[in-house]
């Protein structure tokens, strides 16, 4: 696997608090494909800020509770 | 497998068969004649118009296989061509990479034509530097989709 991205997200909690939604359902609702849905629940890509902004508005909640960055040391 | 993964694996192989049955092709020729009169620009225009032709019907068939399965897993069939911004980032660092190497190979090229190689070796050379650059981008772009950057 690649360097993972530093930014975590809740995604994977999101979609079962949202009655279970598939990965290939939140894909179809971006408009990407479903191994770009895998690849972000797995931290090994990080979206751009408008399709993180979507997921956010996909799951109605604020940007920041789908995904947070670790603070410095 | 996003479809344009699937595309690149079929250039991949394309970029891969096409080149290897030309420079056989040429390998023979040159068995029996010199270089300077080595008739190459038939078996390149081939090598050219087949690799268009490969990737044309690697496409449909890519294509025909997608809609099937997205008919059997019950998907939209209008998801099966899909393409995101993280397969066009894919795609731009598989170019960059293409790039380079056609730029080195470039070089190569411009050292042979100071020389003043047999046209043969020069197209060859260029034709060389175009698979190996689309060579190059492909395997880039495969090792990205598989273990993500």
């Amino acid at each position: 696997m690649g360097k993972p991205t530093r930014v975590t997200n809740r995604i994977r909690a999101l979609r079962f608090a949202a009655g279970e939604m598939t990965q290939a359902e939140l894909a179809d609702r971006l408009g990407v494909t479903r191994q770009t849905v895998i690849a972000i629940e797995q931290g090994r890509y990080s979206p751009s800020l408008e399709m993180a902004f979507q997921i956010a508005r996909v799951f109605g909640v604020a940007l920041d509770e789908v995904f947070s960055y670790p603070e410095e040391a | 497998m996003p479809f344009e993964e699937k595309m690149t694996w079929v250039n991949l192989v394309v970029t891969i068969v096409v080149p290897v049955w030309y420079f056989i092709t040429m390998a023979g020729r040159l068995d029996a004649t010199s270089a300077a009169d080595a008739a190459w620009q038939k078996p390149m225009l081939i090598a050219f118009g087949i690799t268009i032709g490969l990737t044309i019907l690697g496409a449909i068939a890519v294509s025909i296989v997608s809609a099937a399965s997205a008919q059997v897993t019950g998907r939209p069939t209008d998801s099966i061509d899909r393409k995101d911004e993280r397969d066009k980032s894919i795609g731009r660092r598989g170019d960059v990479v293409g790039f380079w190497v056609a730029s080195a190979g470039a070089i190569g090229v411009l050292v042979l034509t100071m020389l003043e190689s047999a046209y043969f070796w020069i197209a060859s050379a260029l034709y060389l530097t175009f698979v190996l650059a689309s060579l190059a981008s492909c395997i880039v772009k495969l090792v990205i989709y598989r273990r993500g950057f």
